[in-house]
């Protein structure tokens, strides 16, 4: 049930993007940082947390995901260390995720190369 | 010599003729409905290069290598090499052309490139200034695609109206020798821009550029579609097809029965998932090269034809700052008889 849920959660939040990407004139650059920007939108009026509470990784590894991890990380840097925290607390929060994904796109990078598609 | 008539129509009354042409290209152009035709299919897109800019070079090298063989020529024996291509200060072209030691001319006309290097090369030729001369453009996916959107390793996602840039390559020697097909009047067009800003949507923004200079070169030379066996545009796909054949239509120009696209020519747009069809300067170059060109030596294909590559005159950086996107077409007039036509 549980992968059930992640699943359709994600799946739904997949399917926005790439309807924006059939139907809009939006670069998928545009449309990822659309992504962000809402995950930080409804982080903020308190709708992602229990999203991500329903659907597991099915919320939290899309890119809206990653708005509401920013979005949480601050709240909370900002509770800790006053207003400094808009500054320091999304990229702490974030920490890891941007750490592993410059590194395995590295290590990636060194071993494949890419074709044609 | 070369000589005006009408507006911007250059008649070349010495009939300079295509004396060979070569099309080289990758898995994907090989599994296409044109893929027999082709001189040289490479599965490898690398061509066993480390880049995709050298295996583009590489791709150019060996189209001119093929044409120059057919025509029994040595690079040596070439006047001037006219070459283009989609990439950042031509270098798919310069660096093709760097150890040929032949005098190099650079263009860039966007995928209208190969009609601006064969009208070149024949108004040099009729004017004596060169006996053979070459003409290449290319383009290849994976370097058009860094080029213009994103690398490969990025993996963006493609829109459904987007053209796919071939990955091929054609030349084609521009002589002073008596062999078909010939060339009869080349027109240069002017830059047309009705305000498209849509980069996905390159059809729309070529065709009315396209319609400018097939209407003025019939104006110019008093003729009309049914002189032509065969109206074959660039890279206009679908879209952009259907919006030139409108566009004629409205003044009462009527080229749909006998017009073609190599855009549409290149893949099985269906079979390939290649959505609105070809687009580069290697696909006009290509299907000019395999098809159209090598038909009318043999005497089997029409009897007299209109090439007319069309190009988007865009770069990424302008299309990032709002700019709309110019478009041209450059027409080359074909004939199997040498008789002149003008």
């Amino acid at each position: 049930m549980e992968y059930m849920r992640a699943f359709l959660v994600g799946g739904i939040l997949c399917a926005i993007g790439q309807i924006f990407i059939d139907r809009t004139k939006l670069t998928p650059a545009r449309i990822l940082v659309g992504n962000v920007v809402t995950g930080v939108f409804l982080s903020a009026i308190g709708i992602y947390e229990p999203l991500a509470k329903f659907a597991g990784a099915g919320a939290t590894v899309p890119l809206t995901g990653f708005g509401n991890l920013l979005a949480k990380g601050v709240k909370e840097a900002v509770a800790e260390n006053g207003l400094l925290g808009i500054f320091s607390g999304g990229l702490t929060a974030s920490s890891s995720g941007i750490a592993a994904s410059i590194l395995f796109g590295m290590a990636i990078a060194l071993l494949f190369q890419p074709k044609d598609k | 010599m070369a000589y005006k008539i009408g507006k911007d129509t250059l008649v070349t009354p010495s009939c300079p003729a295509v004396l060979s042409t070569a099309a080289v290209g990758a898995q994907k152009e090989g599994e296409g409905p044109l893929g027999k035709e082709f001189d040289l299919i490479e599965e490898d897109s690398r061509f066993g290069q480390e880049t995709w800019e050298k295996a583009e070079s590489k791709m150019q090298e060996l189209a001119c290598k093929v044409a120059l063989g057919k025509a029994n020529r040595k690079m040596s024996g070439m006047d001037f090499i006219f070459a283009g291509d989609l990439l950042n200060q031509c270098i798919a072209s310069a660096y093709g052309a760097r150890s040929s030691g032949v005098p190099f001319i650079g263009l860039y006309g966007a995928c209208s490139t190969f009609a601006e290097a064969l009208a070149l090369s024949a108004v040099l030729v009729d004017g004596g200034a060169g006996k053979n001369v070459l003409a290449v453009a290319s383009s290849h996916f994976c370097s058009a695609e860094r080029q213009y959107r994103f690398p490969l390793e990025y993996g963006g996602q493609r829109p459904p109206t987007a053209q796919w840039t071939a990955t091929a390559a054609g030349a084609a020697i521009v002589s002073a020798e008596r062999k078909p097909p010939f060339i009869q009047a080349v027109c240069f067009g002017r830059i047309q821009d009705l305000g498209i800003n849509d980069q996905n949507n390159m059809g729309a923004a070529m065709a009315p550029a396209a319609a400018s200079t097939i209407k003025t070169f019939f104006e110019d030379t008093g003729t009309g579609p049914e002189k032509y066996d065969l109206i074959l545009t660039g890279d206009l796909g679908m879209v952009g097809s259907d919006l030139l054949d409108q566009l004629l239509q409205k003044d009462g120009i009527d080229i749909a029965n006998r017009h073609q696209d190599c855009g549409l020519l290149l893949y099985d747009r269906e079979k390939q998932q290649v959505e609105a069809g070809a687009s580069g300067c290697g696909c006009a170059a290509s299907v000019a090269s395999c098809h159209l060109l090598p038909h009318m030596q043999k005497n089997e294909g029409p009897r007299s034809a209109l090439l007319i590559a069309t190009g988007a005159l865009l770069s990424p950086t302008s299309i990032q700052q709002g700019e709309t996107i110019p478009g041209i077409a450059h027409l080359v007039c074909f004939t199997a008889e040498e008789r002149r036509l003008f």
